[in-house]
């Protein structure tokens, strides 16, 4: 009797139990999912985890806005921890058990690489928001982030023709951004008539810390006679004891001006600025853009984190742009079918933070105004200059002898990420 | 550049010489008012270049307003009212900032900035503006003004500000002074002296060190063969001085670079050297000892020298009482199996920087450094020490020898050594090596934290700052001779030196990567180090 009476108790338990499994099932179909791919713990957490913040506020922003094609968006966040194998990993999990239509996420060039195998067998969408080294185009990859010509070179015009620098210092983390960026941008430099003797190139290892013969060799170079700058691919944490030994070593801003491509206000946050005031990074996008957009966006990141100290940054802004092409293209499309999207996003144009708007271009680049900020004392930057239209972004570099015939266009009928312009062949994928 | 720079100048010489009272009145009468209204209208402009222009005029023009007007300017503290475009000082009073009207208005104090906008001026303007305030700050009453003054003018030569240096050369009394004035009138002379002049000249930029100085000797055309050669024995005399400045600063970097070594490695000189415990978490009781400082400047957030005095025993404390936690809670069950310790203690630090980046975030956090600890001594014109450097030297001897004393002259030191060289002895003695295993990991956790203090004011304060520095301290303290203090100390110095002379010729990643083969080079020919422990208990 108590048996059977178990029993039926047990069934009951099962049928709620599965009914219930079964409503949260038909409830999970009607989200949309994106997926989140930032590391939260490790190294790059310091950057990283920002992101993953900036994407739950936009997806909950949309939400509250309406759905997207009648559906909830639902964030799907994981933790690839810094580990460039792991972000493999994490990429298959979110696209294959997940199911998630779209993924945000990676910050390293090492592991935007580590993933594309799997966008591209998984045939997902991967939008890719951190300035990086270009020579890249994949059909799966939206790279919402400042190519090598959308920062470093307007980075140098600026220098070369309003400051009038002669000298040039490139200064950078031994790894791929910085080699590329500096084989680039010396290429850039030659074809501009520099000296080779007037470009000092110099690499350090991730997180250096003693900056003193460096910062002592980059005075002895600049006091020469010439003006001189530094070109600044120095990555992460090895800024702050970069900057502090140009402050203790008292290189000013008006004898040697530094240029940064990987220094926001983020970075110098705590940090004291009174010693680096007039030095110079080139983004597109500053938190002191005056804009209806941005100020919109400020208020709204601010509120959302809880902190009123919290700053934006430019990787923050490409994530917002990308997110919004992908709602719009989505949108036109009336499916979130990856492969559909893929090409509804090219031409969608949204409106960027710094007042205009941002338009996907063929090559799965975008367009974006460059602009060059000075190091103010309260650590925020000043805009000083600004590209007079917008730059399309450029995945394969005019100034390198291996990429000056390559274009990417992802539109039938060429679809291709490396169409040789002068043997007319696309050579298909090579990362 | 030197274009818009040198025209004012002449001009501004020309009102400093000759202005009188009478003159003056004269001069604002007759001077297009109009034009000076508009200049400074100009200056709440968007265009640089006009701003540069607009600030000609008023220097120019000089009214009184010009001069705190272009300080404010350089301090970005020049505002203006958004309504109205009235221009304000402004002066932060604690929580409120105060607005100092520079023409006739009312002073406004608020909580905020809100209404006022920021004269924005960049690198260009700035040195413009010291250009000009240069040649005002010639007359100033402080003589480090003056000859930052004079130091300004070399580095844009004029003929006008030469003219200008002449006549204030005559009223100076500072020895440093004059000679950069000599230098300046030396380079004027140079380009544009006869002959004897030229030859005067140069004898005197012979023993200056300054780069204007230089530069203008190279680039120096002489007229004739005897010229030429002087020219060339300047240079030589110049390079050569340079040059042994130049050694004795790679010498400092050295020692600077090795004292940081020093300092990281002396803590784990004593667990790992004495005890013969691998702890991987070491880098982690450094963090430890870092985020203490951050802590601390917290609390006391208006008194940053205080605060990292305060920081120092509270950074060793802390990081001690967390390494003794760590002893009696994980080490102390694995004496004997230094495989099994390596792992935890790997386990350790991974769970320590995680709880740090839990509680602070995985930001990095920045330890201010105080003002004494900023700048460089500034010895000559090309050697210059920095503060911060020297203090962090001084700091790791100050530190290695307090450890010396407590080794040498406590009876803690006596216990410890008894229980390193012969354990079971010691327990003989009476001596409870339990409680000394934990002191003595307590008394290691708690240096590493000191060098937590000192590289918080180098270095980001970050989850990550201990991984960075675990891999060098074990270099030290294996190359200078595990369980020797001295040879940590003579490691450290030497390894810090050893990669700075490497450093300009092989850059610093392979300067890193020719130090490591090289200890393992030396470890092969030396397995004990450069001080071996001598004696039966090196035997085991």
């Amino acid at each position: 009797m108590i048996k059977t009476k178990l029993k039926k108790l047990a069934l009951a338990t099962t049928i709620t139990t599965l009914s219930l499994a079964s409503a949260g099932l038909a409830w999970a179909e009607d989200t949309i999912k994106v997926g989140v791919l930032h590391s939260l713990s490790g190294t790059m957490a310091i950057s990283e985890t920002t992101l993953k913040d900036t994407m739950l506020m936009l997806i909950d922003e949309q939400n509250k806005k309406g759905c997207v094609l009648g559906k909830k968006l639902e964030a799907v966040v994981v933790d690839p921890a810094s580990n460039w194998p792991l972000f493999a990993e994490k990429a298959r999990e979110l696209i294959s058990k997940n199911k998630t239509d779209v993924v945000f996420g990676c910050w390293t060039s090492v592991s935007r690489k580590s993933v594309l195998p799997v966008f591209e067998e998984l045939n997902s969408i991967l939008f890719y928001p951190v300035q990086y080294e270009g020579e890249e185009s994949s059909k799966n990859v939206f790279y919402t982030g400042a190519a090598p010509n959308q920062q470093a070179v307007p980075a140098v015009d600026y220098l070369m023709d309003e400051i009038g620098v002669k000298r040039w210092v490139l200064a950078g983390t031994d790894y791929v951004y910085p080699r590329t960026t500096n084989k680039i941008l010396k290429a850039y430099l030659i074809s501009k008539g520099v000296n080779e003797k007037d470009i000092m190139i110099n690499y350090t290892p991730f997180g250096h810390s003693d900056w003193q013969s460096i910062v002592s060799d980059i005075k002895k170079f600049g006091s020469a006679g010439k003006k001189t700058a530094v070109v600044s691919t120095i990555n992460g944490d090895a800024n702050i004891p970069f900057y502090k030994e140009l402050g203790n070593q008292g290189i000013s801003a008006e004898d040697i001006p530094v240029i940064a491509f990987s220094v926001g206000a983020e970075e110098l946050s705590g940090l004291d600025t009174k010693p680096l005031v007039g030095h110079l990074a080139a983004w597109n996008y500053f938190m002191s853009v005056e804009s209806d957009e941005n100020e919109e966006f400020i208020a709204a990141w601010k509120k959302y984190i809880k902190n009123n100290k919290r700053v934006t940054n430019d990787p923050m802004e490409a994530h917002y742009i990308g997110f919004n092409m992908w709602v719009k293209a989505v949108e036109k499309a009336g499916t979130t079918d990856p492969k559909v999207v893929q090409k509804a996003l090219i031409g969608v144009s949204v409106p960027n933070l710094s007042g205009g708007y941002s338009a996907m271009m063929p090559n799965h680049h975008i367009t974006k105004p460059v602009l060059i900020g000075e190091i103010q004392k309260d650590g925020q930057f000043d805009i000083v200059w600004e590209t007079s239209g917008l730059v399309a972004g450029d995945a394969w570099s005019d100034y390198l002898p291996g990429s000056k015939d390559l274009i990417s266009d992802w539109r039938a009928p060429l679809s291709c990420g490396n169409y040789n312009v002068k043997t007319k062949k696309c050579s298909g994928q090579n990362y | 550049m030197t274009a818009i720079a040198g025209k004012p100048i002449s001009l501004l010489l020309l009102l400093f010489i000759f202005t009188t009272p009478l003159q003056q009145a004269f001069a604002s009468e007759t001077s297009d008012d109009n034009s000076l209204e508009n200049a400074w209208e100009t200056l709440t402009g968007k265009s640089y270049k006009k701003k540069a222009e607009a600030i000609e005029v008023i220097a120019l023009q000089n009214p009184p307003e010009a001069l705190p007007a272009m300080m404010a300017m350089l301090e970005s503290k020049l505002y203006y009212s958004k309504i109205g475009k009235v221009f304000y000082l402004l002066k932060e009073t604690g929580d409120n900032y105060e607005f100092t009207p520079l023409f006739d208005a009312e002073t406004v104090i608020q909580e905020n900035k809100q209404g006022f906008k920021k004269v924005k001026i960049n690198n260009r303007l700035r040195s413009l503006i010291r250009q000009l305030l240069a040649v005002i700050q010639l007359k100033h009453n402080d003589a480090d003004i003056r000859l930052a003054a004079v130091q300004e003018l070399l580095k844009k030569p004029e003929v006008e500000s030469a003219r200008l240096v002449e006549t204030a050369i005559e009223r100076e009394d500072d020895h440093r002074v004059i000679t950069a004035m000599q230098t300046l009138l030396a380079v004027i002379q140079l380009e544009n002296g006869d002959e004897a002049a030229q030859l005067s000249a140069i004898d005197t930029l012979s023993h200056s060190l300054n780069s204007s100085a230089m530069n203008v000797l190279t680039e120096y055309k002489a007229p004739t063969r005897e010229l030429h050669n002087k020219a060339q024995s300047a240079i030589k005399k110049i390079t050569d001085k340079r040059d042994l400045y130049a050694k004795a600063e790679t010498i400092f970097f050295g020692l600077s670079l090795g004292s940081v070594l020093a300092l990281s490695a002396i803590g784990l000189a004593i667990t790992f050297g004495v005890m013969g415990v691998i702890n991987m978490a070491h880098g982690e009781l450094m963090m430890i000892g870092a985020y203490t400082t951050y802590v601390i400047q917290l609390l006391i957030p208006n008194n940053i020298g205080v605060s990292i005095l305060v920081a120092i025993p509270a950074a060793f404390i802390v990081s001690g009482l967390v390494g003794i936690a760590i002893e009696r809670g994980v080490i102390r069950h694995l004496y004997g199996r230094p495989l099994e310790t390596l792992l935890a203690t790997f386990g350790v630090s991974l769970i320590l920087q995680q709880t740090v980046r839990s509680i602070f975030s995985p930001l990095n956090r920045s330890v201010e450094t105080p003002e004494w600890m900023s700048g460089a001594w500034q010895i000559n014109e090309v050697l210059s020490l920095t503060w911060n450097r020297l203090y962090i030297i001084l700091f790791c001897l100050a530190v290695f020898v307090a450890l010396i004393m407590v080794m040498k002259k406590t009876s803690l030191g006596l216990q410890v050594r008894a229980v390193s060289q012969n354990r079971t002895m010691a327990r003989a003695m009476g001596v409870r090596s339990q409680w000394v295993d934990a002191l003595t990991f307590g008394l290691g956790s708690g240096i590493a934290g000191l060098a937590g203090v000192a590289l918080s004011l180098l270095t980001n304060v970050g989850p990550n700052l201990g991984q960075a520095y675990i891999i060098d301290s074990f270099m030290v303290v294996v190359f200078g001779g595990v369980g020797n203090l001295w040879g940590t100390l003579v490691a450290g110095m030497s390894l810090g030196i050893i990669n700075k002379l490497m450093e300009p010729w092989a850059g610093a990643v392979l300067a890193k990567i020719l130090v490591l083969v090289f200890i393992i080079l030396f470890i092969q020919k030396r397995p004990k180090g450069l001080f071996p422990q001598r004696g039966r208990a090196a035997e085991d």
